[in-house]
């Protein structure tokens, strides 16, 4: 079965872009605006948060845009409705990231499922050990064709990234720093040599840098150590501000990607 | 191990575990491979021992309430958790936490508050040890609870209102979580109920268990049985229940009480009693009890205590409603209040408005005249005097 993100990484290795933002933000259905806006705008995959009331893993731009768009009235059924009708006309691969009370409540295999059908590549649930995945969950998600991406920090192990490299599938998404989400401004000669001890462990999987990337500069220096990086705070930021998403964004990509 | 405690995986049946991103990993990991060998060492037990003795003032009274038993027609024993130093059962964890803080190299600390009775707590125990600390509040609690925000000041802690969401204890909760993904090496975080990602729920309730190991030998001195019938506790996140609970789960002939706050009614939509309206979620890093929409959103709950204004019940407690150990019941606003005066009149002690929940459902049971009833009154009123006076029924 052919997935997108693998077949993406079996033929592009480096400089690719994933961009993130929050579904039902700023209005309930831009969520597909966007996404045809990246894929046309130069983006390699999308990252689609669903909204949570309790985002502990983000800073306060994320946080903000899962508050309007959960009183946008966002849900985990109308997303993948959405997906359904970005899947018409856009072909990179979409990722769904969520914290895994809403995908409970939704019912885990029947989302996995839905996701699937839906046309969605992988999943990202942050907060879902690695232990409930490999044995509850790992089936399922080959079974449906997705991929799952586990998170690394400046903290983790290696011993432990070796076995989020092995429970991982499709990529696997550095956090650049101890910390939340955020744009951020250079990145330190630490965060270098973490991303360079990274490159260095030849891990199954290709990785992608995220947390604190926001223009051109942050992307090249993150690109040069990975299969590419994930922006997401400085786009949310870029649409709560957008008079016209669709350039906007556009233009947003092409600078990003230089 | 009994059924009733966690598993070597860090559940209670299928409430528990650590669901938490990768970046609280190593923080959680440190603490769940060194808590148990740290808290079980000589040299720990002697310190923590020591303090509660000479500083909190344990072991706290087990008082026989003789008018509030003529009243109930029954014998009514208070568990004088209110006596501790600082005003709540809250000090016996801090003070377990923060000596386990120190043993990991640990120089900073962080908390989270709701009434301000942990953060205060926690606050003492860093002036205590001469650690830097930064307390997490809800913006509406440091309105509502100021005098204990002007606590944590003199005591030299910075408080740091927590500007998210409803902006009340789990947004503290949140906000304190993400300070310590952005501070992993030098900070622990110490969490105030029995709520968090395992080895947490443990940890406190551990550290909360020398309530119910106290009353065990006060019943056997004062009575010559250390059983009782009935032991009540009020369940915010559920700590101050855990340690009433604690060395009596596996006595199945000893009837636990947890008593939530049903705010303005079960069914008014604003109410925290959990186990009426909750379902299985995650939230805060562990499977537990929790108000939420069908979306999975997290709802906001209601109570007038603000130490009873959390949206869930950690994972042993929801463990313990599911297989039917502990009985849960809840107590309104009103009944609650009432409770308390009902304690002042005829006891002479101000309760806390969380402890006057345990005490307003006394009146939900039938007890036979010799039944021995054990309420924990785990804090006093002093932090509440504001909520009395607007209650002004008295
Ligand atoms: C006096 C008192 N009792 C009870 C509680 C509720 O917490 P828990 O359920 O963890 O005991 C609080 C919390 O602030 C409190 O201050």
């Amino acid at each position: 079965m052919k997935n997108r993100i693998t077949e993406l990484f079996s033929k592009k290795k480096d400089n690719l872009l994933n961009v993130y933002y929050t579904a039902g933000y700023p209005k309930l259905n831009d969520t597909i605006v966007i996404a045809k806006a990246l894929e046309a705008g130069g983006a390699d995959l999308i990252e689609i948060g669903i909204p949570f009331s309790d985002p502990v893993a983000d800073g306060p731009t994320i946080q903000a845009s899962n508050k309007v768009a959960i009183d946008n009235g966002m849900n985990v059924s109308l997303l993948l409705a959405q997906v359904r009708t970005i899947r018409k006309d856009v072909k990179i691969p979409i990722i769904l990231m969520g914290y895994l009370n809403p995908v409970m409540q939704y019912g885990v295999e029947k989302f996995v499922k839905d996701a699937s059908a839906a046309g969605v590549d992988g999943l990202i649930l942050p907060d879902m050990p690695i232990h409930v995945y490999e044995e509850e969950f790992k089936e399922l998600f080959h079974q449906h064709n997705l991929c799952n991406t586990f998170l690394i920090s400046p903290t983790t192990s290696e011993e432990r990234i070796r076995k989020i490299d092995h429970a991982t599938h499709g990529f696997i998404y550095a956090v650049s720093s101890s910390s939340i989400t955020g744009a951020k401004g250079e990145f330190t000669q630490g965060q270098l040599d973490y991303f360079k001890r990274l490159k260095d462990l030849k891990l199954n999987n290709p990785f992608m840098i995220g947390f604190g990337i926001s223009n051109n500069a942050s992307f090249k220096k993150a690109a040069a150590y990975s299969a590419g990086a994930i922006v997401g705070s400085a786009f949310i930021t870029l649409l709560g501000e957008a008079k016209d998403l669709d350039s906007e964004i556009q233009a947003f990509v092409k600078s990003l990607k230089g | 191990m009994s059924k009733y405690t966690v598993d070597e995986r860090g559940y209670y049946g299928q409430f528990g575990g650590a669901y938490i991103p990768e970046m609280l990993y190593p923080n959680v990991e440190e603490l769940r491979q060194n808590y148990l060998s740290i808290i079980e060492s000589a040299d720990f037990k002697k310190e923590f021992d020591l303090l509660l003795r000479t500083y909190v003032g344990r072991p706290t009274p087990l008082y026989f309430a003789n008018r509030l038993s003529e009243k109930y027609k029954t014998k009514i024993y208070l568990k004088r958790e209110d006596l501790c130093h600082t005003g709540a059962h809250k000090v016996n964890n801090t003070i377990g936490q923060i000596l386990l803080a120190k043993r990991l190299g640990k120089q900073k600390i962080i908390a989270e508050t709701g009434a301000g009775q942990h953060g205060v707590a926690t606050a003492t125990v860093c002036a205590l040890m001469g650690m830097e600390c930064i307390v997490y509040m809800g913006k509406v609690d440091m309105e509502r609870q100021k005098p204990n925000v002007e606590r944590m000041r003199i005591l030299g802690t910075k408080v740091v209102p927590a500007l998210s969401g409803s902006m009340t204890l789990k947004d503290a909760t949140n906000e304190a979580m993400r300070h310590w993904i952005n501070n992993p090496t030098d900070t622990h975080y110490i969490i105030g109920s029995v709520v968090g990602p395992h080895p947490y729920p443990d940890m406190v309730a551990r550290f909360q268990s020398v309530i119910s190991a106290e009353i065990k030998s006060q019943l056997q001195s004062e009575i010559g049985n250390p059983f009782p019938d009935y032991v009540f506790a009020c369940v915010g996140g559920g700590s101050n229940a855990a340690g009433a609970f604690y060395h009596y789960l596996n006595d199945e002939h000893v009837t636990l009480v947890g008593v939530e706050a049903a705010g303005k009614g079960v069914d008014s939509g604003e109410s925290a009693a959990t186990t009426a309206l909750g379902k299985i979620g995650v939230l805060h890093g562990s499977k537990m009890l929790l108000m939420q929409t069908l979306d999975g959103q997290v709802v906001e709950p209601h109570s007038i205590s603000a130490g009873l204004d959390y949206p869930g019940i950690g994972p042993m407690h929801a463990h313990l409603f599911d297989v039917g150990r502990v009985k849960f019941v809840s107590a309104t606003d009103d009944e609650s209040m009432n409770a308390g005066i009902e304690l002042s009149r005829h006891e002479g002690i101000i309760p806390a408005i969380e402890s006057a929940h345990a005490l307003a459902a006394l009146k939900q049971f039938e007890f036979a005249e010799d039944d021995v009833v054990v309420v924990n009154l785990s804090g006093r009123g002093d932090k509440d005097l504001e909520t009395y006076i607007r209650w002004g029924k008295y």
